[in-house]
């Protein structure tokens, strides 16, 4: 990709015009796009002819035009933990790994369980402007399990919450999380449960089975994932509400969901790219960078949840992007911080596990990845078609790239990527985001909201 | 071999070669003058994360016996109990030019990261990690059988293996470290391996280890192994539902008189039985059973020295005849063909 700025780009970049010329549109026919105030304005032969002078020219000859991903779980640590990651930071690896939307989990501290907590969030993303960030809602007050959080006003706040999850803790409880189902509905919310049976993951390290019983680290078992995840089904189901399963790592669980979704169930599930790639087999390495919850599990399980992906039984990929500071992985095993980082490498392991397998085309990437999460999380305007008159949240792919991962390199603070030192398909070379570029030339651009630009008045409806 | 992390990636040629040594310090375990001068100016730390006088007091002795430095650091209610990192801990022991870790730690695990970290450049001896291995306990028991097996055979012990020979294990597997580290090394050895313990106490998986499992005792001592190992039940085990009652466990899974009689009466002369110790006499043995002549606990502690003494000896000694398969990466994530083992592996 290049970009070509010769016909007098002075001015700031988010009034500028860009004339995409040649993008292969959700992998089929190549087309240009006009992009104008922060819409798409054109696409088609007629672009060029409408772009004005000054428009930047990109140059997208065999690149892939894709929607700005969207991703329902992300951990971005502020406010309380922000020697591991900030807004600012996660939404700057965001915007590099091909992102316009971002949820932030609610297990910050202190804990995402008020307006005020949630507003907090929100405001820091606008203030970046490297991507739109959405807080979710804690469903219990300190995700203590006890008490609903005050979900109402959560919803209602400058925030808009859509979506409530206790993630890292189970909503175990199946009175409460009965009632937290009904009671969302009252404003289109939704449920994002981690599905971990407390009791049976004690102490839990790793995947049982037969890698756990040579390591001798205690089991977290496949029946404690889908045990919950077949009660909140049936939940669901009697009160009529909808649920999101977070993280599904097993075969078994597919098998839930696809009988909960045949019976007409409203229930949407995420996979995350580390579990459509790695096993436990890794774990035989003691290193703790492959600790993450839910753990890695088997090949047998990798593989459906490929196939899961691909038929439509699970919806969406969300990173589960958890990123922790060295000192928490540079440790023994069972002392060692769950989680991984994966904003920036998404795309990629998707890339390699879906496409490049021809389990997925890119328009099927862009449902899981983009269309799928953004109608989970009620972003009307992102995930959209690429088409005229719709916001420019969009991405261009170069899916020839190979790159190796090197987490040193990363735009995030954590350095705990699974996919260190692996060879990846597939490289983000710009990102748009409302109109506005936050990855130009495969590097950070500028954030939307540049304090120079006059921009007052001018941020779409969203975001005000 | 450059660590002594598990029995399971211990090749037979390097766990003979380990036992073969172990028969010349025996030896030299008998001498007026026992000492050796092979690791004069070597450095050994003992760092133990958990209490294990016995360990700890064996490994002491082998490395004297071979003129090392010992340095002890019961890192337990020292600055490591305050917080501090195994990481500090072993760039401590590196600034104290350790020529070897030998490392008790309560996870599984900490002995292979601290080998793999790069935090440490000194060879690494798992004295028991966790629920996962503890190769020179198994290293002794294997000894000790080889001893045994040789002797019924009126053959030398050094070179021989354990062919033919049927270990009978009894008891808590799931916890056991020194049942992991005994199955892979007997197997290797050439031994058959049963195990027997209540299924609550069999780990997930086990299905797929080189033995048979069998949930009476009965049955299996009805299969005529040739040693029983029973295995020490832990006090944390007694109340987590994992059995009803000591009593019931006792009478199902203990060695008791009746069981010692039944091994006269089937004939079994030579059959020896075996405890890793501390035993709970009572409860997973009986008394007479401890102390019988069938009893090789005590041979067993002796021999532990001498195994000690020999993998210090060829960790330290810079012996070049390394079987290159038991040398793992420095750091296998590092490695990205270490990820073929996902299900696509490198194939794009
Ligand atoms: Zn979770």
């Amino acid at each position: 990709m290049t970009t070509d700025t010769t016909a007098g780009s002075t001015a700031t970049p988010s009034a500028t015009e860009y004339l995409i010329l040649g993008a292969s549109i959700l992998g089929g026919d190549a087309a240009d796009l006009l992009i104008r105030d922060g819409l798409i304005a054109v696409v088609g032969p007629e672009a060029a002819d409408a772009a004005s002078r000054g428009a930047v020219t990109i140059d997208a000859e065999g690149l892939v035009a894709l929607p700005g991903m969207v991703d329902l779980h992300t951990h971005l640590r502020e406010p309380g933990r922000e020697d591991a990651e900030t807004v600012e930071t996660g939404s700057r690896a965001a915007a590099l790994g091909g992102f316009t939307a971002i949820h932030a989990m609610a297990n910050s501290s202190p804990v995402a369980d008020t307006a005020g907590v949630v507003e907090q969030v929100y405001r820091l993303g606008l203030a970046s402007g490297w991507v739109e960030v959405r807080p979710v809602g804690a469903v219990t007050v300190g995700l203590g399990g006890q008490r609903l959080a005050e979900l109402g006003a959560m919803a209602e706040s400058r925030a808009s919450v859509r979506v409530f999850s206790d993630d890292g803790i189970c909503v175990h409880d199946p009175v409460l999380m009965r009632r937290a189902l009904e009671y969302v509905k009252a404003f289109d919310g939704v449920i994002a449960q981690h599905a971990q049976e407390p009791r049976l993951t004690e102490g839990a390290q790793m995947n049982e089975g037969e890698v756990s019983a040579v390591l001798g680290l205690t089991g977290w078992p496949a029946v404690a994932e889908e045990s919950i995840i077949a009660r909140d089904v049936l939940l669901a189901q009697h009160v009529g509400s909808r649920l999101h399963v977070c993280h599904v790592s097993t075969a078994g669980s597919v098998e839930i969901i696809r009988w909960a979704k045949a019976r007409g169930i409203d229930v949407t599930a995420e996979v995350t790219p580390h579990h459509l790639l790695l096993t436990d087999e890794l774990v035989r390495s003691y290193d703790p960078v492959y600790k993450v919850n839910p753990p890695l599990r088997t090949s047998d399980d990798v593989h459906a949840l490929r196939a899961a992906l691909a038929d439509g039984t699970i919806d969406v990929v969300g990173t589960d992007h958890a990123p922790h500071p060295s000192e928490h992985k540079e440790c023994e095993w069972a002392q060692a911080a769950m989680g991984m980082t994966g904003l920036e490498t998404a795309l990629s392991v998707v890339q390699h596990a879906m496409v490049e397998t021809g389990l997925l085309d890119w328009e099927g990437f862009a449902r899981v990845t983009s269309v799928a999460p953004a109608r989970i999380g009620r972003l009307e305007h992102q995930g959209r078609p690429l088409a005229a008159g719709e916001p420019a949240n969009l991405i261009l792919v170069d899916p020839a790239a190979r790159w190796t991962v090197d987490p040193s390199t990363m735009a995030t603070k954590g350095r705990n990527s699974p996919f260190r030192g692996l060879e990846l398909p597939g490289s983000v070379r710009a990102t748009f985001y409302a109109g506005h570029p936050t990855v130009l030339e495969g590097r950070l651009a500028t954030p939307r909201q540049a304090p120079a630009a006059s921009m007052t008045g001018e941020a779409p409806a969203w975001n005000i | 071999m450059k660590h002594l992390l598990s029995t399971q990636d211990l090749s037979a040629r390097n766990a003979l070669r380990l036992l073969n040594v172990a028969e010349e310090m025996a030896a030299v375990g008998q001498r007026e003058i026992k000492k050796l001068p092979a690791l004069r100016g070597r450095t050994v730390v003992n760092l133990f994360f958990e209490d294990s006088t016995r360990t700890r007091i064996s490994f002491e002795a082998a490395a004297k016996r071979l003129s090392a430095d010992v340095i002890n650091f019961a890192a337990k209610g020292s600055s490591v109990s305050k917080g501090e990192s195994l990481k500090d801990t072993a760039q401590t022991l590196e600034a104290m030019s350790a020529d070897a870790v030998v490392i008790r730690h309560p996870a599984s695990g900490a002995p292979a990261r601290l080998a793999a970290s790069g935090w440490i450049d000194a060879a690494v001896v798992n004295a028991g990690d966790g629920t996962h291995e503890h190769p020179t306990q198994a290293l002794l028991d294997a000894f000790t059988l080889r001893r045994h097996w040789a002797k019924l055979d009126g053959t030398p012990s050094a070179g021989t293996t354990l062919a033919g020979m049927k270990v009978l294990i009894v008891g808590d597997v799931l916890h056991s470290r020194v049942a992991r580290s005994n199955v892979w090394l007997l197997t290797t050895l050439g031994a058959e391996v049963l195990l027997a313990g209540p299924p609550t106490l069999l780990p997930v998986g086990v299905g797929a280890w080189p033995c048979t499992v069998y949930y009476n005792l009965d049955d299996a001592l009805a299969q005529r192994p040739d040693a029983v190992m029973m295995l020490r039940l832990q006090a944390e085990r007694m109340n987590a539902a994992f059995f009803p009652s000591t009593r019931e466990y006792s009478r199902r899974w203990g060695f008791d008189d009746g069981r010692l009689a039944l091994l006269d009466t089937m004939g079994l002369d030579d059959t020896v039985i075996m405890h890793p110790g501390p035993m709970n006499r009572g409860l997973e043995i009986s008394s007479a059973a401890a102390d019988s002549p069938r009893s090789t606990v005590l041979a067993q502690v002796r021999n532990g020295v001498s195994v000690r003494m020999a993998a210090l000896y060829l960790l330290l000694s810079g012996d070049s005849q390394d079987d290159p398969q038991d040398d793992q990466p420095e750091n296998q994530a590092d490695q990205p063909d270490q990820l073929a083992t996902t299900p696509e592996g490198r194939t794009p």
